[in-house]
């Protein structure tokens, strides 16, 4: 009796051992198989060349700077808004039904599938503010998917500022806003900026709803304004995995590394950011 | 810094009150600015409602409400056009399944395994991990199920297609698992002390302790992991798109080819299509019953959340 117990316990344990480590082995594979396919295909022309029809002459020119266009749009766009929204809710709402209701709403759209951002993105910034197939509509688009996430992170950036700093402030005679223009915002602004740049990595890794709003996978230029059509590297991505020939998933490949160097990189400096400001107050 | 001079005692309390001045302009200004800013997300929801809802309307003039919900065939392209939902919706159903088939013992095996049994220094080296994985974009994911999941499985099961559904469930699965451990393990944390202590006094080993008392006190913040994390795979798009193609019917076998809602709309956004044309409305029409399945989970997994912040010991 006693020893079937523990013979039970100890299967238990192994069994979470090893549903731990199905995350690792599938991270590893993923990470290996990709390097292993694409390693071979990255050089100095893969960076300089266009898209074209023949994979040796294939590049990512575009498509890297699509997304780095959409990346600085995007931040620029959303992340004012966002935090904005963040100090309204926890500085200034008052605690009733329309703020409650308007939190509830927030966490509701952080899980909103992104083909429904595409949809709403196509429908109303494409075709009912006629901004067309733009770099400008991509980016307004992958700025509504990604403003709940940084309104929810300033906010916990926010609240987890001590109440003795406003009451100081307040007792000098500061007014609301100075109080969080000279206090609050300083002291949120490493979880802040950790934030955004976590939901701006999301929003970099995008690639269903840049399609709805008709980010094309074939073009040979880089756009120049906002109004410009443009093409993403999960979009390129996506055409190229798609495509019979072998050549095309080493190009897949190797977009993916590079894909994956910006978004890693990206998330070290908000880390770097999260432990250099830790624990001001 | 500028200190400002004390002046306006009880600014605090009524900001938008009092003296009048231009000073009292200015806040008035920002606070109607930044109530602007949160009422964006309001805005969202309401333009996506009603987006939605309007091409719709448009759709179900011309395709009836119940033939939509019944009929068993989904053609919107062929001469013979047969606007049936259910082979989407099971297909979605099918991946889905698969990927909590996946996703939901093991995330909460993992969650106990972090929880219950680590030690810190595993912990901090298995957390960021996890963190990478949930990180990785989506496409990134459908290259892993396309090149690496879809050729194992056939050769493990020859009569897989190329395309299918368990690749693409699977995939999704792994997808999620990052989710599930870290929502399923915070509600696991957060069972208190005392309650493990009373277990081992009263002579229960570490896993009855585990699944007797630590795994029933974070249940509702395990369902609400759950509902979230399958509401997420519903939602998933292009790791569906690229593994599990774009044939819709209906089927058990997730061996076979299906078609998700999301794979449909997506389809349609990489074709040319005119704007009102009947193909137009009927991505909005699947989109709205995407947009309501999910949001009805969303709001579910909110409320079993709610739930267990409020009562428990």
């Amino acid at each position: 009796m006693r020893s079937g117990r523990r013979v039970f316990g100890s299967l238990f344990r192994m069994a979470t051992t090893l549903a731990t480590f199905v995350g690792v082995v599938a991270l590893l594979l993923l990470l290996g198989g990709v390097l292993a396919d694409g390693v071979g295909s990255l050089s100095g022309t893969f960076f300089q060349n266009f898209a074209s029809r023949f994979p040796e002459r294939a590049g990512i020119r575009a498509p890297l700077l699509g997304t780095l266009w959409l990346l600085v749009l995007t931040g620029l766009i959303a992340i004012p808004i966002s935090v904005g929204a963040a100090v309204y809710l926890e500085e200034y709402a008052p605690r009733n039904w329309a703020t409650r209701a308007i939190q509830t709403n927030i966490t509701t759209l952080a899980g909103m599938p992104s083909i429904v951002y595409g949809i709403l993105g196509l429908a109303f910034f494409v075709r009912a503010l006629d901004l067309g197939r733009s770099v400008l509509a991509g980016a307004l688009t992958l700025s509504l998917l990604i403003m709940p996430i940084i309104v929810m992170a300033a906010q916990e950036a926010i609240r987890a500022v001590p109440h003795r700093v406003r009451e100081a402030a307040y007792g000098l005679g500061a007014t609301r806003w100075q109080v969080v223009r000279y206090q609050v915002i300083p002291a949120a602004l490493p979880g802040i900026i950790t934030g955004a740049i976590l939901a701006l990595s999301r929003a970099v890794g995008e690639a269903a709803p840049l399609i709805m709003v008709g980010a094309l996978s074939f073009i040979a230029f880089t756009p120049e304004t906002l109004a410009d059509p443009f093409t993403a590297l999960p979009v390129q991505i996506f055409n190229w995995v798609s495509r019979p020939q072998e050549e095309f998933r080493h190009l897949a490949a190797a977009a993916i590394i590079v894909l994956l160097v910006l978004l890693l990189s990206m998330n070290a400096v908000a880390i770097l950011i999260r432990h250099r400001f830790e624990d001001r107050y | 810094m500028t200190i400002p001079s004390p002046v306006l005692p009880g600014s605090r309390m009524s900001p938008s009150r009092g003296f009048g001045g231009p000073r009292d302009r200015k806040e008035r200004l920002i606070h109607a600015a930044l109530a602007f800013c949160a009422g964006v997300s309001a805005l969202v929801t309401i333009l996506t409602v009603l987006v939605l809802f309007t091409e719709a309307v448009g759709f179900f003039t011309r395709v009836s409400v119940w033939e939509f919900l019944t009929e068993t065939r989904w053609t919107p392209s062929f001469r013979e056009k047969h606007f049936g939902i259910l082979p989407l919706l099971s297909g979605s159903l099918l991946v889905a399944g698969v990927a909590g088939i996946v996703a939901l013992p093991t995330g909460l095996l993992a969650a106990i395994f972090l929880s219950e049994h680590a030690g810190t220094g595993l912990r901090n080296l298995l957390k960021p991990l996890l963190e990478v994985l949930a990180g990785i974009p989506t496409v990134v994911y459908g290259y892993f199920a396309v090149t690496f999941v879809t050729p194992a499985l056939r050769f493990l099961f020859p009569s897989a297609g190329i395309f299918n559904a368990a690749s693409a469930g699977i995939v999704v699965g792994i997808m999620i698992l990052p989710m599930v451990t870290s929502l399923s393990e915070d509600a696991l944390r957060a069972v208190p002390r005392h309650l493990r202590d009373a277990a081992h006094a009263l002579g229960a080993t570490s896993t009855e302790v585990s699944i007797r008392v630590v795994v029933p006190a974070g249940a509702s913040g395990i369902l609400a992991s759950f509902i979230l994390a399958l509401s997420r795979a519903l939602g998933e798009t292009m790791v569906v798109s690229m593994a599990a193609g774009n044939s819709p019917q209906m089927t058990l076998n997730p061996l076979e080819s299906v078609q998700t809602m999301t794979a449909f709309i997506l389809q349609g956004g990489l074709g040319a299509m005119s704007f009102g044309s009947l193909e137009y409305q009927t991505l909005f029409a699947v989109g709205m019953v995407l947009f309501l399945i999910t949001m009805a989970m969303n709001l579910a997994s909110q409320w079993v959340l709610a739930r267990f912040r409020g009562g428990r010991p």
